[in-house]
């Protein structure tokens, strides 16, 4: 039996929480609750006349079967920007690790991207593969292949990923390099007393070892994806060519600030919410399960 | 903490002092004016302040035109909106509807005793802007319409000798210049102003019911019609041997007429600045081509651009400012100006006179074919303009029809039919949200 120790009730840590508390209700709680009140409202953009409708706007949605679309759209999206950006990553912060000289030259160039914003990261990849000017374009058309990205959805698609990941590149790489940095060098070194090669080095010690970051960077770039890539796809496509790109958040960015549908959108937004949370709660449920912490 | 102490004291007199030498009532103007035309409007404001001293304009750069009026309307959502906002043409439905938001100009002038003469401006340009009764809600700033854009050497070498006037000369010419190993014919851009909305109106034909939407928010659209499916489709087919090529929303197809790949080209008129820029052939314009199987001529095309709109809730003296801004805004001097170095077209007739006595148009000739279109006959109800709520939204959803059609994943008749259901449910959308329930 423990002994139970009986602690006078202080105030300090409710005291200490506070500021986090204020700061999670003000920025997430209070502006979800909006999202989720003005879901059930039709308004104009002025606000001028707004109606209560209860749960038409989300009728509306699932009336659409345009929108149904967008669901598969945005997890395929989602799944490729997550797993091309973190295997890329995951093979720089591999061969970073090794790297001797002109380390922190090549670090801070990889680390690079990750501050450049959304928009200008699409604009980039946008001016390289523009049909008309873009240097990629010219490139592959030097081989005989016609880019199109403003006819073909499945080019369209591929360039809003390369942008979204590009970014994300680095984020992943830094959090990559750091797990590796800090797995013991003894145990690298008595694997390879003991005979095995890299290749054989990093799969049975150093992937094993990384999972917990692993794990925490795949939610990480799922809500990435999810959530902040509106901006990228705004500068490259604009969700087209007819819809090939109109992923979730970009349609929520779309009905509401360019539309100024606010009822449709906050709708949309709920939606996208529970999808999040879904997918987090599965992700910690069953894949986390797989996460050998130390 | 003594340094800010100075600091703040300094700041205060300074406050002070500026604003007792500027006891102008200050009016602000939103645009979305950026680059070259933005220091134009910079100008019209400065010039304005300085013929007077009772109230100062100041122009800010708020983006492109949906940033522009969604920051404009977030700001009267919180009590901080600026008395003139520019809103491009689309958004007329939005403004118009929000009634208790807008001060209409008809309303302003006359509160302000400011005299409106409206039998100077151009029909096609202020029809957009009146309600059906021909009272004006917003004032006409920069006004553009599509036109035929060539390249005269291209023409040359193909031997085209004249430019063409119907579709069937479009696709002769286009043969030409592609037997003359240029890449494509004709591109264009704005695809949904362009080629569904300003293409019905130069026919003669309805773009929605209810006079495009001008006689009430139940509307429907019947774009969707067999002459305009007809037309869609031949420039489908004419992708194949590249008379047509697809190049993009907006003006993104601009550098494919620029750098000499399409020997032809359809957007604003307002792209003159731009062209003269890049180009490095000789060019022209010419008006639209007409379709000699749906009419036998066309009738006038519609306009594109923005105008200013006043917001309500500022003070009486600011509006009394407004209106004399608005006032000489419209000038014939101011007006032609703009017109001149922009390629927009002047929005009253005395503007278009000054410019042809200047002798602007002589200089530089096809810059008036943007106001020959316009003015080519008396709009009817299908060619006066259009106001369709939710629009922006709706050309969006045009403009991924459109591009299911280019791409063949649909046929021009099922991406229309779509198109205009899709955009009908906008359109009950908007007029729910719009009725007045109380």
């Amino acid at each position: 039996m423990l002994k139970r120790v009986h602690f006078k009730p202080s105030i300090l840590p409710y005291l200490l929480v506070t500021p986090q508390i204020i700061i999670t209700v003000v920025f997430f709680f209070w502006p979800a609750s909006q999202a989720l009140y003005q879901s059930l409202l039709v308004e104009d953009a002025f606000g001028l006349s707004s109606k209560f409708v209860w749960l038409e706007n989300f009728e509306e949605l699932f009336a659409d079967e345009l929108y149904f679309d967008a669901f598969s759209r945005t997890a395929f999206f989602s799944f490729m920007v997550a797993a091309s950006s973190m295997s890329i990553a995951l093979v720089l912060a591999g061969t970073a690790d090794r790297v001797v000289k002109a380390t922190l030259a090549y670090r801070t160039m990889l680390i690079w991207p990750y501050a450049v914003a959304p928009v200008i990261a699409g604009a980039l990849w946008l001016f390289m593969f523009d049909p008309t000017l873009g240097i990629i374009v010219y490139v592959l058309d030097a081989f005989g292949y016609e880019w199109n990205h403003k006819l073909n959805g499945g080019e369209a698609m591929f360039l809003v990923i390369v942008a979204a990941a590009w970014k994300q590149v680095s984020y992943n790489f830094l959090f990559f390099l750091a797990a590796m940095q800090s797995i013991p060098k003894s145990l690298i070194e008595a694997a390879a007393i003991d005979g095995a090669g890299p290749g054989r080095r990093f799969w049975t010690i150093i992937f094993p070892l990384i999972t917990p970051t692993t794990f925490f960077l795949l939610v990480v770039n799922i809500v990435y994806a999810f959530f902040e890539t509106f901006g990228i796809v705004h500068a490259v496509t604009q969700g087209g060519p007819a819809k090939a790109t109109e992923i979730l958040v970009y349609k929520v960015f779309n009905d509401g600030f360019i539309g100024l549908d606010l009822g449709g959108s906050a709708a949309q937004s709920v939606i996208l919410m529970i999808i999040v949370i879904i997918i987090t709660v599965i992700q910690f449920r069953y894949i986390e399960k797989k996460v050998e912490y130390q | 903490m003594f340094n800010k102490t100075i600091f703040t004291t300094t700041a205060l007199t300074m406050t002070l002092a500026a604003s007792t030498a500027f006891a102008a009532v200050e009016i602000q103007w939103w645009h979305a004016m950026g680059g070259t035309n933005g220091e134009r409007v910079n100008k019209i404001a400065s010039d304005f302040n300085a013929t007077q001293s009772k109230y100062k304009v100041v122009p800010v750069y708020k983006g492109n035109y949906t940033e522009t009026m969604t920051a404009a309307i977030a700001a009267f959502r919180a009590k901080k909106q600026p008395n003139i906002v520019q809103v491009f043409e689309v958004g007329t439905a939005t403004m118009m509807a929000a009634k208790g938001a807008v001060y209409p100009i008809e309303d302003l002038m006359k509160d302000a005793g400011v005299t409106l003469d409206k039998s100077i401006y151009l029909p096609a340009v202020i029809s957009y802007y009146q309600t059906p009764k021909g009272d004006l809600l917003s004032m006409p700033f920069n006004s553009s319409t599509p036109v035929l854009w060539y390249n005269k050497d291209a023409f040359a070498k193909a031997g085209v000798s004249s430019v063409p006037t119907t579709w069937e000369e479009m696709e002769a010419a286009s043969d030409k210049v592609l037997s003359a190993g240029y890449k494509c014919g004709f591109s264009f851009g704005w695809q949904s102003w362009v080629m569904i909305e300003n293409y019905s109106a130069w026919h003669n034909l309805a773009l929605g019911t209810k006079e495009n939407g001008f006689a009430g928010l139940d509307t429907k659209f019947t774009f969707n019609n067999d002459k305009v499916k007809a037309h869609i489709a031949k420039l489908a087919s004419w992708q194949k041997d590249k008379v047509f090529v697809y190049g993009g929303r907006r003006g993104d197809s601009l550098p494919k007429f620029t750098n000499g790949e399409c020997a032809m080209w359809m957007n604003s008129s307002a792209y003159y600045g731009s062209i003269k820029k890049q180009a490095k052939f000789n060019f022209g314009q010419a008006m639209m081509p007409v379709d000699t199987d749906v009419a036998k001529a066309a009738q006038n095309s519609i306009i594109g651009g923005a105008t200013l709109w006043v917001l309500k809730g500022k003070s009486k003296d600011s509006y009394k400012g407004t209106a004399e801004f608005m006032n000489y805004l419209s000038s014939a001097k101011v007006q032609a100006w703009w017109h001149q170095e922009t390629g927009y077209v002047p929005i009253t007739m005395p503007a278009a006179d000054l410019s042809r006595e200047q002798g602007f148009y002589k200089e530089n000739p096809g810059t008036d074919t943007a106001i020959k279109q316009l003015s080519l006959n008396t709009p009817t109800p299908n060619s006066k303009g259009l106001r369709f709520g939710n629009f922006v939204q709706i050309r969006d959803i045009i403009n991924e029809e459109m591009e299911a059609i280019w791409n063949g994943s649909k046929t021009a008749a099922q991406g229309l039919d779509d198109a205009a259901n899709r955009g009908n449910k906008l359109l009950r959308k908007f007029e729910k949200a719009n009725a007045k329930t109380n």
